[in-house]
């Protein structure tokens, strides 16, 4: 167990390093950032000042080092725009996101878990079939298609919803439901799939044997199994796509999180505001990724004690 | 010459054989979206010559006309027209063409650059298969819309680096499908056999190994153009993608956003047409994976 830990804690490692230095690098492919921050116009003495204020006048290495370090003592510069530090701006859109991502991560689960079932309870006749079309057709709906005609009904058209910030309840059915279109079509297939592949098995028959009633043997002994596959499809896939699609949602809902930061501060060109709040999802989605891994494993004897 | 008409003759029925066999075995679903598919195929290629107006001509006393059927509609302009009086349905049909071309090079890109990686990592194996795969896993660890947002920004949004964005996207699932399937086939007594009688291992990799990885290829590569449309309409509808005046799809849903209590038809047409090419491509692509019966990774 404890070798799956350390290789699986190693792997996060390696990579969230070559993401951090990528990233730095990245940014700095773009010349001089002190252009983006000021524009054209500016003295000479003004410009130097500017370069020193921003940390700018080290070597590439050195602020490298200085970006690393950084890491440590929590200091990651200042915005270009807002000129605040980027740590202060990053920590106050966490909430918000953490929020919309919990209610839609929520919705997707309520909602395509019994749906999951049904369709493999039902796979032979029409219920399934119509279940998988819908989950089939909804992941070919990207976030922003589904919003902007949810918007065109529901806010402009009826007037029963709110469409900007995150203010009241009502403020989250849209995007969360926005959100959750392409999650719930991807979690329903992936239920319906470790469905099946439990409700073939022997202890099923066993458990009807005794006379269990069905939905006992269906939920306890079905989709009890079913789950641990569920739940790391769940943390593995739907990290991803949440991410993305939080990055969508919020900058079409102008909800104030970590993604319409994002989307902001790349059209700004606000690079110490880009790079960490990239990191910072990055990160946040390599953990997540890890953990399940390790808690995969921890269910698994198999990866437990390495010999898959 | 007998010969080559020979093989002319036999070939060409065989080819409409096995086309009306394909026909017979779809659903309706399937074909109606081989029927869309080729129809949207076909109104891409020949926009210019199909769109009624110049894309980007406008009109001070045609702005904000609605489609036919509706109250102030204005001939000539069957979808209606913009906030600049330009004609929706030209937009929209050089959009689409916009749209498709970037996805098909997108994925062109992706499934060299992918396949090329596979292929390196699968037969060399050692610390390269090592390196690929890490950057790999590295890859699947980060949501690409992140690393679309970065280079965008840094690079900043024209077509050529929407082209090196979009073909950036998935080449790590092309690397996987490759390398997969080349570790298999280097198993196989016929690589032994073409080693065994000396060939190199650039011709084992071209000549022996490649084109058995050619149908897992395919359905990949048309799951990428799903993906890729979505991706670009996403980030142009973002404002980060391609910049206006030239528009697609997803760049008229986002700028016509602001004219939605007014003129909804300027974000409705595009959007259904996104609509419209993701499903069929899905569709499409599902098929293919059935009919090949290919298993790859679902998602």
């Amino acid at each position: 167990m404890l070798r799956h830990v350390l290789r699986t804690l190693t792997k996060m490692a390696v990579t969230l390093f070559a993401i951090v230095t990528l990233v730095f690098f990245a940014t700095r492919l773009s010349g001089d950032p002190i252009d983006f921050v000021v524009g054209q116009g500016i003295t000479q003495e003004d410009r130097e000042l500017l370069t020193r204020y921003y940390g700018l006048d080290a070597s590439i290495w050195e602020q490298y080092w200085r970006f690393l370090g950084s890491f440590v003592d929590g200091q990651f510069g200042l915005s270009f725009v807002e000129r605040r530090p980027v740590g202060e701006i990053v920590a106050e859109r966490i909430w918000p996101s953490l929020q919309l991502l919990l209610a839609g991560i929520s919705f997707t689960v309520l909602v395509s878990v019994p749906l999951g079932i049904l369709a493999a309870i039902h796979r032979r006749t029409w219920i399934g079939s119509a279940i998988m079309t819908i989950a089939f057709v909804g992941y070919a709906v990207p976030n922003f298609v589904l919003a902007v005609f949810m918007v065109l009904i529901f806010a402009f058209t009826l007037n029963w919803l709110p469409v900007v910030g995150n203010s009241t309840p009502w403020h989250f059915i849209m995007p969360t439901i926005a959100l959750s279109g392409t999650l719930i079509a991807a979690l329903t297939r992936f239920t319906r799939n470790a469905m099946l592949d439990v409700l073939s098995q022997d202890f099923m028959r066993t458990a009807r044997a005794k006379g269990l009633p069905e939905h006992t043997v269906i939920l306890k002994h079905g989709f009890s199994n079913a789950s641990i596959t569920v739940l790391s499809v769940l943390g593995l896939q739907i990290a991803g796509l949440a991410a993305a699609g939080n990055v969508v949602v919020e900058a079409i809902f102008a909800w104030p999180g970590i993604g319409d930061l994002l989307v902001n501060a790349a059209i700004l060109r606000d690079f110490p505001v880009l790079q960490f709040a990239v990191l910072a999802v990055a990160f946040a989605v390599i953990v997540v990724n890890g953990a399940i891994d390790i808690a995969y494993g921890y269910a698994d004897p198999r990866i437990r004690l390495g010999s898959a | 010459m007998a010969e080559a008409t020979f093989h002319g003759r036999t070939a060409r029925p065989a080819g409409i054989a096995a086309l009306r066999r394909i026909w017979r075995e779809a659903n309706g679903l399937q074909r109606a979206a081989l029927c869309i598919g080729l129809a949207l195929l076909a109104v891409a290629a020949f926009a210019p010559l199909i769109a009624p107006h110049e894309p980007t001509a406008q009109s001070l006393i045609a702005r904000l006309r609605p489609p036919i059927g509706f109250e102030r509609f204005k001939e000539g302009y069957l979808l209606g027209t913009d906030e600049l009086g330009r004609d929706v349905l030209s937009r929209s049909l050089h959009g689409l063409q916009l749209t498709l071309v970037l996805a098909m090079l997108g994925a062109s890109i992706g499934l060299v650059l992918g396949g090329g990686l596979g292929l390196l990592s699968g037969i060399a194996g050692g610390t390269v298969d090592d390196i690929v795969m890490a950057a790999v896993d590295a890859q699947i660890a980060i949501p690409f819309t992140l690393i679309a947002l970065l280079v965008l920004a840094i690079f900043g949004s024209s077509i050529e680096v929407m082209v090196l964005v979009l073909g950036l996207y998935g080449w790590e699932q092309y690397a996987r499908i490759v390398r997969a399937e080349v570790r298999r086939l280097m198993q196989m007594p016929f690589v032994e056999a073409a080693r065994a009688a000396g060939a190199t291992g650039s011709r084992i990799a071209f000549r022996h190994v490649l084109p058995n990885t050619v149908s897992p290829l395919v359905v990949q590569f048309t799951l990428a153009i799903s993906n890729i449309v979505l991706l670009e309409s996403t980030l142009s509808f973002l404002g980060i993608g391609v910049q206006p005046p030239t528009a697609t799809l997803g760049s008229m849903v986002g700028i016509g956003r602001d004219y939605m209590p007014t003129a909804p038809w300027i974000v409705v047409v595009p959007a259904a047409m996104i609509l419209l090419v993701t499903f069929t491509v899905q569709i499409l692509g599902d098929w293919l994976r059935d009919r090949t019966d290919v298993r790859l990774i679902d998602r």
